[in-house]
């Protein structure tokens, strides 16, 4: 290997970029943020490059102490289950800072710190191996979040950006309690750790399991967010600015499903057992509720939005599946709805600025003839959302109804109903916006320089995906199903000596 | 040949003593000093004089500290442990504070600036010797010599009705928990027939716990649990523990701003040091009488320290309120009854300060250049006009929420954690409950000072006016007062740096705890 992978550089790199920037000129600052995100991006290529995918195990670990009082150790590390979030992460958060680099008018140094604060925020979350330094990442994440959407946000943007931050809060602050209780609990009076590999081998009593269970699962599903958590989603995704947006509603979002399968699963496998079905309702309901919502919305943006409850609904569905098909679909599916949403919702700014700032869909109309190349590019992520064979969410979406098919066929064919209405809605969207006859006072110029630079990469990594899926499916299939066995074997009436033979 | 009566001299313990030496001895001189006149004089000699009193009294402690524990002085009434020590330095950090903070006051002018700070030494030095005391005598001793000057120092605008008002309404308040207070540990010594702690620890010590016989006097003697109660309730009044509390808002509202900040952070120190040593050495045994009502104590203040937060337009009262329910987080540590609740306990204080100071510094410095006093609009934009007091109040805002990155995230996870492990999980989650709550207001301050204009539906309290220091100029603000943004950012980045190396803080609490060996 000509070179060592420091994960610490990889995370920290955009928020020194931003400290430093801050005491620059506006214009050096900025682009030296946006230096910062690219330098992440070639980090995370490197990575994905030098990634073995049968070496089993985590790769580029790094173990320190950091709070040995507490016994929180600074730990990171990337498997099959993390590698493709942060080279998401790396490749949404470029485009985006490049938007925010060129776009934002005002007091733009301070929007770039909180864009970079995000990303080394997400970063560490997805690398994190130890729970505390995940919770402390969790709830760093909303720090930018909250200012970005509240200072720079459109609309009533204070309410939107105080109820984003405390719903997702309170879920991240009943985490934390969650996540000092497993501590203390598992450590039984010994050594306190909150080491992943630690916990995993220090299983609970199925009734702690229960309640921890419940605490986790409010963060991360508020964080995704599925059908009764989802109550901050349409405030905030009307005021948010277009490249805080693509992150939140493409990244962010993964990092509470990232959370059931790195810890919840392996750590709670009882727990995951008990409650499967009743997650599995959860998921299936948000399929059914954000498809049909997504379907009545008059705004691009609130089809997008209501369209990823339901994707997200998928994604838990395959988590809960407890199969390895189903897991590994839903890892393709946070990936895969990671990549079509940010184009979509880069487009939709686009278009929003051709009808001169207006929102809502039937201010919009007749662009395909005149902006060929957006309307090239909309179509291959329209096509992508609704999982058309071809599109890499067709390889993740089968493979989660096949997970789900095995054991819990009645979920299975319920959600499947989610598919059909994912065509309609997207359709529906792509029509208004691009056939039709032009709206008076849009102007149809096709995609500009900063536009194209940002939405064709990521355009091309779908594309790549739907060729080659098993570019990820090699790399995550030994992780996930590592992640998955023992709740799958409790789940499938295999005693708890599963978990104590470990 | 008549003998004489043969008379001893007792033992005085200079070394243990030279900290308490320096601060009142300290308070004499700036005393004196503040009677001559002269610009010179009353602006640096005497404030100069009383930081060099707390930094020498400073120095005597972390030499003490250095030389280990020893057994108690004078009697057995005065502790000199790490505990002792450790509260002592947050005290001083706080007089020092609050010195360069009341430079420019007009509360320090008003009173004369020799009163003024003799006054506030006199009440560090009952503070330290509250954290000491080891003696219900010395503990009550302590109790007064902190509050008598604070009752005039809040007082101290004498032209300002908030002030008197602020004053007086402490005075009646603090007397009767002072009254309180007496009367319980009247009864705690007509229970255990000894007034040190180490002599009532042993009279209800239960058998088997610790090795040695048991105690004359049964943990649940209703005498005893009378006057525990009732000691109890005094110290309540101090550290503003519901439903003691409601003086807190009106007091910390109507006082200067200096000793406002004071107040909040070393009085609720010394409140809880007391608290800690009066309940977990003296009284541990009987942790299964007192814990659960200390629990249920602490829980209400929680709830109702963060609920009545929500609904303040004046900083100060927000403070105040936001103190009422720290106050309630700081209880889960004295409740658990463990070396690691003390530990907790220990390390979330120095944190407290910290969080505390940054905030009170900002409202100070906007207090004197805005006309809109401690309302919530004094902080408007703040964070285009002067970044430099926008960021500390952030943090301090974003620590007193418990978010990660600061110290206040630490804190809170190490009371949960001895929360969790002292078998008060739901106390951990309480903690977490009220935390949630407070976003409401804490976060309400950052948008103010971030989020250009919006709408704030909160009943309006007439500002108080202050004389303004940089000519109502919000530019002009940070560098019309330089001394108050500085104190501002070193507590926030003290806040910053325990956040993310909090080992050194970990070493002290963990020093702190082995004060307490009869501990669990």
């Amino acid at each position: 290997m000509p070179f060592t992978i420091h994960l610490s550089i990889v995370v920290f790199l955009p928020l020194a970029a931003g400290l430093i920037a801050a005491f620059l000129p506006s214009r050096a600052g900025r682009w030296l943020v946006v230096a910062a995100s690219a330098g992440v991006l070639a980090y995370a290529i490197a990575m994905l490059v030098d990634f073995d995918p049968n070496a089993g195990g985590l790769r580029y670990v790094t173990d320190d102490n950091w709070i040995s009082e507490l016994g929180i150790r600074y730990q990171l590390g990337v498997d099959g289950l993390n590698l493709f979030l942060i080279a998401l992460t790396a490749l949404l958060w470029a485009p985006c800072m490049l938007w925010a680099a060129l776009r934002t008018e005002e007091r733009s140094k301070l929007f770039m710190f909180h864009m970079a604060l995000g990303e080394t925020a997400v970063l560490g979350a997805f690398c994190a191996q130890d729970l505390a330094l995940f919770v402390v990442f969790f709830d760093l994440m909303l720090v930018p979040f909250y200012f970005l959407i509240g200072g720079w946000g459109a609309g009533d943007r204070v309410r939107a950006t105080t109820r984003f931050v405390i719903y997702t809060l309170v879920g991240s602050l009943l985490m934390l309690a969650g996540a000092i209780a497993l501590g203390v609990i598992a450590a039984d009076g010994g050594d306190l750790s909150f080491s992943f590999a630690v916990l995993e081998d220090r299983i609970v009593g199925e009734g702690t399991q229960k309640w921890i269970f419940l605490m986790f699962a409010v963060a991360f599903l508020v964080k995704a967010p599925l059908f009764p958590f989802h109550g901050w989603v349409v405030d905030t995704y009307r005021a948010t600015p277009t490249p805080v947006l693509v992150v939140l509603s493409a990244v962010l979002a993964k990092v509470g499903v990232y959370g059931f399968l790195r810890i919840v699963l392996p750590i709670l496998p009882d727990a995951s057992a008990y409650f499967q079905e009743l997650m599995l309702v959860l998921a299936v309901f948000s399929i059914l509720y954000g498809s049909v919502l997504a379907f009545s919305q008059d705004e691009a943006r609130l089809v997008v939005a209501y369209s990823s409850i339901a994707q997200l609904g998928f994604i838990v569905l395959g988590i809960f599946s407890l199969d390895d098909k189903g897991v590994q679909g839903a890892l393709m599916q946070m990936v895969n709805h990671g990549l079509v949403v940010a184009p979509l919702f880069f487009i939709i700014a686009v278009l929003t600025a051709r009808a001169g700032g207006a929102i809502a869909l039937d201010r919009m109309g007749g662009m395909a003839l005149r902006a060929p190349v957006l309307a090239a590019l909309f179509l291959i992520v329209t096509l992508a959302t609704l999982a058309m064979p071809g599109s890499p969410n067709f390889v993740g979406e089968i493979l989660i109804l096949f997970g789900t098919f095995e054991d819990k066929l009645v979920y299975g064919l319920v959600a499947s109903t989610g598919v059909v209405l994912a065509a309609v809605y997207m359709i529906r969207v792509f029509q208004r916006s691009m056939h039709n006859r032009l709206v008076p006072g849009e102007e149809p110029a096709d995609l500009g320089g900063l536009e194209l630079a940002v939405i064709v990469p990521v355009t091309l990594v779908v594309v790549a995906l739907g060729v080659y899926p098993q570019l990820v499916l090699d790399r995550t299939e030994e992780a996930s199903t590592a992640k998955v066995a023992p709740a799958a074997q409790i789940a499938d009436g295999g005693d708890r000596s599963v978990a104590e033979a470990r | 040949m008549i003998e004489l009566a043969q008379i001893k001299a007792p033992v005085i313990e200079y070394r243990e003593l030279a900290p308490l030496f320096a601060l009142l001895g300290g308070s004499v001189v700036v005393l004196l000093a503040g009677l001559f006149n002269g610009a010179w004089v009353q602006r640096v000699l005497v404030p100069v004089l009383a930081a060099a009193s707390l930094l020498c009294a400073m120095g005597f402690t972390i030499a003490n500290w250095g030389a280990g524990d020893s057994a108690p002085i004078i009697e057995g009434a005065l502790a000199v442990d790490s505990f002792a020590h450790f509260m002592s330095m947050l005290f001083y950090i706080a007089g020092l504070v609050t010195v360069v903070l009341s430079l420019r006051a007009p509360v320090a002018r008003e009173t004369g600036m020799g009163e003024y700070l003799c006054l506030l030494l006199g009440s560090i030095a009952g503070m330290v010797i509250l954290a000491g005391a080891e003696n219900l005598v010395t503990l009550f001793v302590g109790f007064e010599l902190l509050s008598i000057p604070l009752y005039v120092l809040c007082a101290g605008e004498v032209r300002r009705a908030r002030s008197l008002e602020s004053g007086l309404k402490y005075l009646v308040v603090g007397s009767v928990g002072s009254a309180t207070l007496l009367y319980g540990l009247a009864l705690i010594y007509g229970a255990t027939a000894s007034t040190d702690f180490s002599g009532i620890a042993e009279a209800i010590r239960v058998e088997g716990v610790t090795g040695i016989a048991a105690g004359t006097v049964s943990a649940t003697d209703p005498l005893l649990l009378t006057g525990v109660a009732m000691a109890a309730t005094g110290l309540a009044f101090k550290a503003s523990v519901a439903p003691f509390h409601q003086w807190t808002p009106d007091v910390y509202q109507g006082a200067p701003t200096p000793i406002t900040s004071f107040m909040a952070v070393a009085t609720k120190v010394a409140a809880f040091a007391v608290l800690v040593r009066f309940f977990d050495q003296a009284l541990t045994d009987a942790v299964t009488q007192w814990a659960p009502a200390l629990a249920a104590l602490a829980t209400a203040t929680i709830l109702i320290g963060n609920l009545g937060a929500i609904g303040q337009r004046s900083l100060k009262r927000m403070l105040a309120w936001s103190g009422v329910a720290q106050a309630g987080y700081l209880m889960a540590g004295v409740v658990v009854g463990t070396k690691l609740g003390v530990q907790a306990t220990a390390f979330y204080l120095a944190v407290y300060l910290f969080m505390n100071v940054a905030a009170f510094a900002v409202v100070l410095a906007r207090e004197r250049s805005t006309e809109l006093g401690d309302d919530l609009d004094s902080l408007r934009d703040l964070g285009r006009a002067s970044p430099w007091l926008a960021w500390p109040m952030t943090i301090a805002m974003f620590a007193l929420a418990g978010i990660p990155g600061t110290a206040g995230f630490i804190g809170k996870f190490y009371l949960i954690d001895a929360s969790v492990a002292g078998d008060y999980a739901w106390l951990g989650v309480m903690i977490v409950v009220g935390s949630m709550i407070s976003l409401v207001y804490y976060l309400r301050v950052i948008a103010v000072m971030w989020m250009g204009a919006f709408e704030i539906s909160l009943p309006t309290i007439p500002p108080r006016r202050v004389r303004p220091v940089g000519g109502w100029s919000p530019e002009a603000d940070a560098r019309a007062q330089p001394e108050v943004a500085t104190v501002a950012i070193l507590a926030a980045a003290a806040t910053i740096v325990f956040g993310i190396v909090p080992s050194p803080m970990f070493d002290l609490a963990r020093d702190v705890g082995s004060s307490f060996s009869l501990l669990p």
